[in-house]
């Protein structure tokens, strides 16, 4: 008997202790997560979409497709799409030139070149802030400091945000003055590039431009092909900034997409509109990553190949 | 030719100086405007010297709105980061040890879902993440903010298992012969050992989680539970003439611990990002 009960928790144990089981107990926390806050929100939202819920209302009916049809009649949505990719289509590769250039720039063996990554990492830092949007706000208003500035060099007022055309720049602006965390993944590839590649150009008598699109470019490109993927979702998805600084106005012209589906499902309550349009931006953004990574065959430079 | 040279340096740091001043004048402006009275802040002033010492700012803003202080706004923000970094690294450590060292069944799939979700905009499962947490009862509150950085943050399983990569496979197996179980292998080897990769991700995920923005605005309503990031932005809406000043002092403030631990970690922070890649 004794011996039996012994032999069972002994096979207890050995189960318990069975890859299949520790593995699972391990992933837990994850599996649960995913299953909860991932995968039951993307079935939950994808039902939404084809409905008319909102918060309180005691029948959902589904709708078919109209919430869909809807978007096409919605200037407001065809406006915040509009604003939307022009704000990723120019902040985005500007952000990341710049980038470049930095950690390019940085790359001398000097004590101080880390004092200076600091420096220009210090806005993507508080970049993210309320706090730092409200500065913004303050810095681009009818008697900001970016106004005192064009009048003493002899330029006239701007009225950035009471036009809704020019709304946009100073958000995009605030994204590009974000370079320093691509900066700083920017440096680590360039040190991985070996300096006996630039020795033979040098030799070869490349200049510093030649050098630059020929040595550096290429062996930058996955690096550049990760930074540009990763740019462009966190771009498509800015809201922190647009309601904080100009909360989608003058006359909708900063009403990016994630601040345009916050407003439609937490102000006015259309939850299932607003979903349709969470899984139109996660379409657009599905595409517009996928066409990165199909293009990357062009302009991605992998060693394997060479 | 030397003279040259010297004089190329000279110009190269001087002008990456600029520069640098140029990122973060809008930072310096927001602190001395900390230290000015509200007509000068207004009139657009380039200058960063305050004409006139202002420290009533502080005490000012403290005071907060609709009788909360920023004392309490700022000890909201403190539990909610400290709790969620908590989890954080606990939960992820874990996945990342499953996914990293045991080899069990659906290991792969698991895996490929963890690099799906940090491909996946937070957007999408916004809204109906607010409604199971609505149908659960449980908005307005807190534990919509912390629960999910209990699931392990797909980011930080990423880095940690490089990380893991990284810690020989022979120490495993000398605590296996030793008599360890996997349990203990996590506990005893892997977790000690994974110390530089726990420093970064506390680093990382405590600034991301203090300047969160959406969640306090989506799952708080009372005032006296709110975070500094929704307190500041309230503080700037609510009187009809902003005091621009304490407003300004209370983002200088708020912005403190994110200095803090770019002064003292900044070593950390930048190779977790260099290694990584860091999106914010």
């Amino acid at each position: 008997m004794n011996n039996k009960s012994n032999s069972s928790s002994e096979k207890l144990r050995t189960r318990f202790n069975s890859d299949t089981v520790v593995g699972h107990v391990f992933a837990a926390p994850f599996i649960f997560g995913f299953v909860c806050f991932s995968l039951i929100p993307i079935c939950m939202s994808l039902y939404y979409a084809f409905t008319d819920y909102s918060l309180g209302n005691k029948q959902t009916v589904f709708v078919g497709l109209k919430n869909f049809t809807m978007l096409f009649k919605d200037e407001v949505f065809a406006k915040s799409i509009v604003i939307t990719l022009k704000y990723v289509l120019m902040s985005v590769p500007m952000k990341l030139a710049f980038a470049l250039l930095v950690a390019f720039v940085l790359t001398r063996k000097s004590k101080m070149v880390t004092l200076y990554r600091s420096l220009y990492y210090v806005p993507s830092l508080v970049g993210g802030s309320v706090a730092v949007a409200l500065v913004w706000k303050q810095l681009f208003a009818r008697k900001g400091l970016f106004n005192t500035l064009f009048t003493s060099i002899g330029l006239g007022r701007v009225n950035w945000f009471g036009d809704e055309k020019l709304a946009i720049y100073p958000l995009m602006l605030m994204a590009v003055w974000q370079f320093g965390s691509s900066m700083i993944i920017f440096a680590a590839g360039l040190k991985e590039i070996p300096t006996t590649y630039y020795e033979a150009a040098e030799i070869d008598g490349a200049n510093g431009f030649q050098r630059f699109f020929k040595i550096t470019m290429p062996c930058l490109s996955p690096i550049i092909l990760y930074n540009l993927v990763m740019q462009t979702i966190s771009a498509f998805m800015t809201f922190t900034q647009a309601f904080v600084i100009t909360a989608g106005g003058p006359n909708n012209g900063t009403m990016l997409y994630a601040l345009n589906v916050y407003n439609q499902a937490f102000k006015y309550n259309k939850m299932g509109y607003a979903c349709a349009m969470s899984w139109v931006m996660l379409i657009v953004m599905s595409i517009i990553t996928l066409a990165i990574f199909k293009s990357s065959k062009f302009w991605v430079f992998s060693e394997s190949e060479s | 030719m030397r003279e040259r040279k010297t004089i190329r340096k000279v110009l190269y740091h001087v002008l990456v100086l600029i520069f640098g001043f140029l990122m973060i004048y809008p930072v310096l402006w927001m602190i001395s405007g900390s230290f000015k009275n509200n007509a000068e802040i207004l009139r657009g002033t380039l200058s960063l010297i305050p004409k006139e010492l202002v420290l009533t700012n502080y005490p000012n803003g403290w005071k907060g709105f609709g009788g909360t202080s920023f004392a309490t706004f700022f000890f909201n923000s403190l539990i909610v980061t400290s709790v969620a970094t908590f989890g954080t690294v606990i939960s992820s450590s874990l996945v990342a040890y499953a996914l990293s060292r045991i080899k069990f069944r659906g290991r792969n799939f698991w895996f490929t879902c963890m690099l799906a979700t940090m491909m996946l905009p937070g957007q999408v499962i916004m809204i109906p993440q607010y409604l199971i947490y609505y149908r659960l009862h449980l908005v307005p509150g807190y534990v919509p903010l912390i629960l999910p950085y209990f699931c392990g943050q797909a980011f930080f399983i990423y880095q940690m298992m490089q990380f893991m990569q990284g810690i020989p496979r022979e120490l495993d197996e000398a605590a296996k012969i030793d008599g360890c179980s996997k349990y203990s292998i996590y506990a005893r080897i892997i977790l000690p050992l994974l110390k530089p990769a726990v420093v970064t991700t506390v680093i990382i995920q405590f600034y991301w989680k203090w300047d969160d923005y959406m969640g306090p605005l989506l799952y708080l309503s009372r005032p006296q539970s709110y975070t500094a990031s929704i307190a500041i932005k309230l503080f700037a809406d609510s009187a009809s003439v902003t005091d621009f000043g304490a407003m300004f002092a209370m983002s200088t403030l708020s912005l403190v611990p994110v200095f803090l631990i770019f002064l003292f970690f900044n070593k950390y922070l930048v190779e977790g990002i260099g290694t990584s890649g860091l999106k914010g």
